[in-house]
């Protein structure tokens, strides 16, 4: 009776590992054709000249200097300007304002934020600035990239100073300390590590983005740092030249991803790195 | 109950008339104890009989906690710590605490201690340096820091920690120092340690202790205070407490014949 029960557990077991291996196997299959597909088509074209030369016109040689550029600048702009705001509002959320409406408020709207379209934020966007501007520009992608990135920032802040132990607050709050100091003593610096990761993955997010800026820095064949204009990146390059009729547009386009993918790769790993090495001290 | 103050003593808190609200349960049921100048006293009892809430009144961590209520007199050097106008961080700079679990913070062991100090003194380097090098000494830790006070002191070992909590809470020179189940989350060794510098330490500051060993109530303390279900049961020297109860509830709890 026993032996027969006990292979019959054992042959549940068995079942539910290959399911679990199989959906696993599912899974990574198709990262591992996208990954392969980016480095096969990507690494062809990959050149010096992508970093020193910038978008060519159809048929002639070039590069994409301007795009890279400008997508790191609209990236890392939009990132110092949605962190620090996600930053404060996840600590209310986490220290100020657990039990409070306005907290909860916020949480919900937090949520929806995190969920929603990109491309609803850049048409919204659109609307507000592009539209009353009268012009696309770098500085409406930046504020579409923040309105990415803030949601990201808070939900990362928030937990990770959630996952700080009452006791360590408790702790502080016993020898006598302020409120504020608490938090950027003790709590904030114990979830550090955390916060970094989420700031890092919010850039990973928004780098590939491009719904967000169609409607807003929309694109630049040529040179140019001015933030108040239309302004070349990665993304609508990608999608203006993959769905040329061009060859050499295509080429450069798979370049792109590939530039954009091992960028996302390299602060995932980055993250990772971060995140681990921080439970080791 | 005699709760008069005992001859040859200075009564350091005195708690009167005390009651304490968790919402609308009411978890503290008129409590009146003295605790004594740089001596030990323990709360003992079962678990939920408000042995830790009484604790945390006396550096009014229940504060943190917006429905957590006091009524009552708490007198701290003659003064009602409820009292509306006393500055709470004022009063933990006299009051301190060393929790269940250790806590060291997220920085240096040097850091952990200056950082209490700090908020209540401007020192210079050297002066900091010597509170440092004093209050891990105190705390039985300087021979084993010495040499990486600029380790993080999540680095240190479960007992090491608790000990730089000890070191923390004293560093800021409070009056008392409040330990709720200080041993609990350390091995025996360990504890014996923290037992030992309990004994060192009372020549300089009043203890209270809560703790849910009652051998460590009678190793340690010279006052214990029973406690049962909200109401202070009995209290007096811990000898007399151990050795011949005057409460029949008292004597069941400490033989082990109940909790």
């Amino acid at each position: 009776m026993a032996t027969k029960l006990s292979t019959w557990r054992k042959f549940k077991n068995r079942m539910a590992l290959t399911l679990a291996f199989l959906a696993m196997s599912f899974g990574l299959f198709w990262l591992f054709w996208i990954l392969f597909t980016t480095l096969d088509l990507g690494i062809a074209s990959l050149s010096p000249k992508l970093f020193t030369q910038m978008t060519p016109p159809p048929g002639s040689e070039g590069g994409l200097l301007n795009a890279i550029v400008g997508s790191l600048l609209l990236v890392s702009l939009g990132t110092l300007l949605g962190t620090p705001i996600g930053i404060l509002a996840g600590i209310y959320l986490a220290e100020y304002g657990k039990h409070t409406w306005l907290g909860r408020v916020t949480q919900f709207l937090n949520d929806i934020l995190l969920s929603a379209p990109s491309i609803v934020i850049g048409l919204f966007v659109y609307a507000i600035y592009v539209a009353q501007a009268g012009h696309f520009s770098g500085y409406s992608g930046v504020i579409a990239l923040a309105m990415l990135v803030i949601p990201v920032v808070i939900r990362a802040t928030e937990n990770m100073l959630l996952l700080v132990p009452n006791t360590m607050r408790e702790a502080a709050f016993a020898l006598g300390a302020p409120k504020w100091k608490v938090i950027v003593k003790v709590t904030l610096r114990a979830s550090l590590a955390g916060i970094l990761t989420g700031v890092l993955l919010a850039i990973a997010r928004i780098s590939g983005e491009t719904a967000p800026l169609l409607f807003t820095a929309l694109s630049n064949q040529f040179w140019t740092l001015n933030m108040n204009g239309p302004i070349a990146n990665l993304p609508v390059t990608i999608f203006k030249f993959a769905m040329s009729p061009y060859k050499d547009w295509q080429q450069l386009a798979w370049s792109a991803v590939f530039l954009i993918t091992m960028g996302v790769l390299a602060l995932n790993i980055i993250a990772r790195v971060i995140f681990r090495a921080s439970k080791h001290t | 109950m005699n709760t008069s103050p005992m001859p040859g003593l200075t009564t350091q808190i005195s708690i009167r008339k005390f009651d304490f609200y968790y919402g609308k349960y009411h978890a503290l049921r008129n409590i009146n104890l003295d605790v004594y100048s740089r001596k030990i006293t323990s709360f003992i009892g079962p678990s939920g009989c408000g042995k830790s809430t009484l604790l945390r009144t006396l550096n009014r961590m229940y504060d943190l906690y917006p429905d957590q209520r006091a009524v009552g007199e708490i007198l701290l050097d003659g003064r009602n710590i409820l009292d509306r106008g006393v500055s709470v961080n004022e009063l933990r700079a006299k009051v301190g605490m060393v929790f269940q679990k250790p806590t060291p913070f997220p920085m240096s062991i040097y850091e952990n201690i200056a950082f209490g100090v700090r908020l209540h003194e401007q020192l210079s380097r050297v002066e900091m340096d010597d509170r440092v090098e004093w209050a891990l000494r105190k705390a039985a830790l300087w021979e084993e820091a010495k040499d990486k006070l600029q380790y993080s002191g999540m680095s240190l070992s479960g007992g090491q920690q608790q000990r730089l909590c000890i070191a923390r809470g004293i560093a800021v020179k409070p009056e008392v120092l409040l330990l709720d189940e200080p041993t609990s989350a350390l091995d025996p060794i360990s504890t014996m340690r923290i037992e030992e510098l309990l004994n060192e330490l009372k020549e300089d500051f009043t203890i209270v202790i809560v703790t849910h060993n009652m051998q460590q109530a009678a190793r340690v303390s010279d006052f214990t205070a029973y406690m049962y279900l909200g109401e202070l049961i009995e209290f007096g020297i811990t000898d007399e407490v151990f050795v011949k109860p005057k409460m029949k509830a008292t004597e069941d709890y400490i033989t082990g014949r109940f909790g």
